[in-house]
């Protein structure tokens, strides 16, 4: 997004100033049109989101990848940061048992959101939006776990997969632990990951689905599409800016995924996650700051490459990019 | 859910009622300055700001305003803790009266504290805040991040074993133990009774009542380790039984080879008893293990004391033993019996009401003021009152003197960041597949290698 704010400037050629009572002959807004006045108010407010960007994002992000390559505990001045150069990273990918199942479970996460949740919710959305009765419940409880906090989404799953006193033992009379077996835990993490973010999906959806002009079902009923077809072929397409916005999010949320396991055992023992291995080596007693940045840059570049994907589409596409 | 149609609106939801509380438009800031006074509504508002909920003991008032002061304390029970929060208020209220100083406790919910420890001493710590015995409080007492105490010792009451646990690596104490509990083998008396099982004092003996145990459809051994710690103590034991303690103490340190054969004996003897434990531990909290042999299904668990807490009404059913002997060169005469306590800030705002704060910590006063809140540890201060305690509480005390060494629990012997990412996943490793040892103690060793690197020696 920040990158898309500096394109209009850069675009406007230099003008000499002075031509007053001229017709100008562009349309490009101009900067040396604006007022000393104005050009203090767009200074500051680029400027402001600017410095938070730079100070709260860029700098921490860039702080991380620097010390990544040293080792640190966290405790007294820069002077103790000891520089090691790729050790973290050597060390992550040899000697650190948990990374390659997390960056397995990371895949296996996003590659189940969106397949299952994400077309689920969708599928609620277009559902809910035919105006059924009780509509307003059924939203309510789709979304509900959305709000719900960590701790309590963590408490009810609990309740439900415990091994000894857990509702879906309870009810199949089995014996099979839900959390702790790590060939079963993963799929019980999934099934409680995609109960959020069908919610989530659904609630953003829907929004979407109510801002879609009556009027073009109409024609397309008049047209004699089906129903089916009206979806696919009429809806859908006028839907794109919210499908990119369920896209990028389903993707975020497949890279941060990490509260439920959190919850549950702190993602170990089966449940890996990349922002797990980070929490658990930064936060905390730990405080393995180098051995745990090493982790987030890994982190930061996945998620750069998806974030440049997005952008790529994005901008092709904007009315005012190349066609 | 109707979602909120502003910005502050979302915000002001999140915030949570302490703060929100103190919410208030300038207008009526200065409407309430004028009726209440600055000096009520100013540190309200700033304590309200504060990282924990901050209560204060009702003497803060006036009472005891002649003393020494205010000492700023950090508690790591959060105010709805119940019994541990409500003893160490109960020894606060007593410190007050006695001293005339008043003691302002900042309350933080206990994980939290534990994990915000860093920098929770580098930013600006309470005076006097609690905190464990062990590597941890001897790691911060070489970077200079707690006050020394020496000049309070030695303190009547608290034996050489417990001095020797609040001392730093320079000689001087920097900790003042307050209580402590064992881990030992709890089991219900009425339950062995019936059946005609006594404790056994060798581990063949353990292995044969485990079987008898099988044969009546009683899950021998009780055991959870969905939260990583609990297997620690099973590791302890075992270590301290099979290679006595001064090994486990070098290993923990870092001196000894995880890949050794020492270790690997340690995970065979672990693996052949493994068997006899409570099935899928990985997805069972401790507390639902402490469920199960309150109701039988599970005849022992190898535990902290703390695991009566679970069932304080029938606690005069439960009884313990020591872990059996499991080489007679090395006897039984050690255990894990982690000590709690206190430590002073390195630069405190009042030094000698600290000082004070923890000297009474100590004190058989300190005890008496906390025995009648419901304690359920052991006290340091061999001085203390033991009578208002329970049976169960006795006879820890008499395990623990009768000990040779005392170690303090794995996550406190060795490097918090080896204990957190290596030793929890290693252990739940080896529970979810104990056959691989020898891939299981290269790993551990690899890594502990990398983690230790940066002990400068």
């Amino acid at each position: 997004m920040a990158a898309a704010a500096p394109a209009p400037t850069t675009s406007s050629p230099p003008t000499t100033g002075g031509g007053d009572g001229r017709r100008r002959r562009r349309k490009v807004s101009d900067l040396s049109k604006l007022k000393a006045r104005d050009k203090v108010v767009v200074g500051l407010f680029l400027g402001i989101p600017l410095l938070f960007v730079l100070t709260l994002v860029v700098f921490p992000a860039l702080a991380s990848v620097l010390l990544s390559f040293t080792r640190w505990n966290g405790i007294g001045g820069l002077g103790t940061i000891e520089w090691i150069g790729g050790k973290n990273y050597s060390d992550i990918v040899s000697i650190y048992p948990p990374f390659w199942p997390a960056i397995q479970n990371n895949v296996v996460m996003l590659v189940f959101l969106f397949t299952i949740p994400t077309v689920l919710g969708i599928y609620l959305a277009v559902l809910l939006d035919k105006e059924l009765r009780f509509t307003w419940f059924y939203q309510t409880a789709f979304f509900m776990p959305v709000v719900l906090s960590l701790a309590l989404v963590g408490f009810i799953w609990q309740l439900i997969y415990s091994r000894d006193q857990g509702l879906i033992n309870g009810v199949l009379g089995t014996t099979i632990d839900w959390y702790g077996d790590p060939s079963v835990n993963f799929y019980a993490v999934l099934v409680a990951t995609g109960w959020r973010h069908t919610g989530y999906i659904m609630l953003i959806y829907l929004a979407g689905l109510k801002g879609v002009d009556p009027a073009l079902r109409e024609a397309a009923l008049v047209d004699g599409c089906t129903e089916r077809q009206t979806f696919f072929r009429v809806v859908l397409p006028v839907m794109r800016p919210i499908n990119i916005i369920v896209l990028v999010i389903t993707v975020i949320e497949s890279l941060r995924a990490f509260d439920i396991v959190w919850v549950i055992n702190k993602g170990r023992n089966g449940l890996e996650l990349i922002a797990a291995l980070v929490t658990q080596n930064v936060v905390g007693e730990a405080s393995r700051i180098g051995f745990g940045s090493a982790l987030s840059t890994i982190m930061l570049i996945i998620s750069t490459v998806f974030v440049i994907i997005y952008l790529r589409v994005v901008m092709r596409d904007e009315p005012g990019g190349a066609r | 859910m109707n979602r909120p149609s502003s910005e502050a609106e979302y915000l002001a939801r999140i915030v949570p009622p302490s703060v929100a509380g103190t919410r208030f438009t300038r207008r009526s800031f200065l409407r309430g300055m004028g009726v209440a006074g600055a000096g009520i509504a100013a540190p309200a508002l700033l304590a309200a700001c504060g990282g924990g909920d901050d209560a204060e003991p009702a003497a803060t008032g006036g009472a005891g305003a002649g003393g020494g002061g205010e000492v700023t304390f950090g508690l790591n029970e959060s105010t709805g803790a119940g019994v541990p929060y409500d003893r160490n208020i109960a020894a606060v209220e007593a410190f007050q009266e006695a001293s005339g100083t008043s003691v302002k406790v900042n309350a933080v919910d206990h994980n939290t504290f534990q994990e915000q420890i860093n920098n929770y001493l580098q930013g600006n710590p309470d005076d006097v805040f609690t905190w464990f015995a062990g590597y941890r409080m001897r790691f911060f007492a070489d970077q200079g991040l707690i006050g020394d105490i020496s000049d309070i010792y030695p303190i009547e009451g608290i034996g050489e074993g417990f001095v020797k646990a609040s001392t730093g690596n320079d000689g001087q104490q920097y900790f003042v133990p307050e209580q402590n509990y064992p881990w030992a083998v709890f089991y219900r008396k009425s339950l062995w009774e019936e059946n005609g099982w006594t404790p056994p004092t060798t581990l063949d003996e353990m292995k044969a009542l485990a079987a008898d145990m099988q044969s009546t459809g009683i899950i021998p051994i009780g055991f959870a380790d969905k939260d990583g710690w609990p297997a620690m103590g099973t590791f302890d034991i075992l270590n301290m039984r099979i290679n006595g303690y001064d090994f486990h103490v070098s290993l923990m340190a870092g001196d000894e080879s995880w890949d050794s054969e020492e270790v690997k004996e340690v995970f065979r003897v672990w693996a052949d008893l493994l068997p006899f434990h409570q099935p899928d531990p990985l997805g069972r909290t401790w507390q639902e293990a402490a469920t199960s042999l309150q109701n039988n299904e599970t005849a022992m668990i190898l535990f902290g004391l703390f695991l009566t807490e679970q069932f304080p009404d029938e606690v005069d059913d439960f009884d313990f033993f020591t872990f059996p002997e499991i080489d007679s060169a090395i006897g039984a005469d050690a255990i894990d019996a982690p000590i709690d306590g206190f430590c002073m800030s390195a630069n405190p705002a009042n030094e000698e009401g600290a000082k004070e704060f923890l000297k009474f910590r100590a004190s058989p006063e300190n005890a008496d003021a906390q025995n009648a809140a419901g304690f359920t540890q052991i006290w340091a201060n061999s001085n203390a009152d033991l009578e208002p305690l329970s049976e169960l509480q006795k006879k820890s005390a008499e395990l623990i003197a009768a000990q040779a060494s005392i170690a303090q629990f794995l996550d406190r012997d060795t490097r918090p960041d080896f204990a957190s990412t290596v030793m929890i996943p290693s252990l739940q490793q080896f529970i979810g597949n104990p056959e691989d040892i020898d891939g299981l103690c290269a790993s551990i060793e690899a890594q502990k290698q990398s983690i230790f690197a940066t002990e400068e020696s």
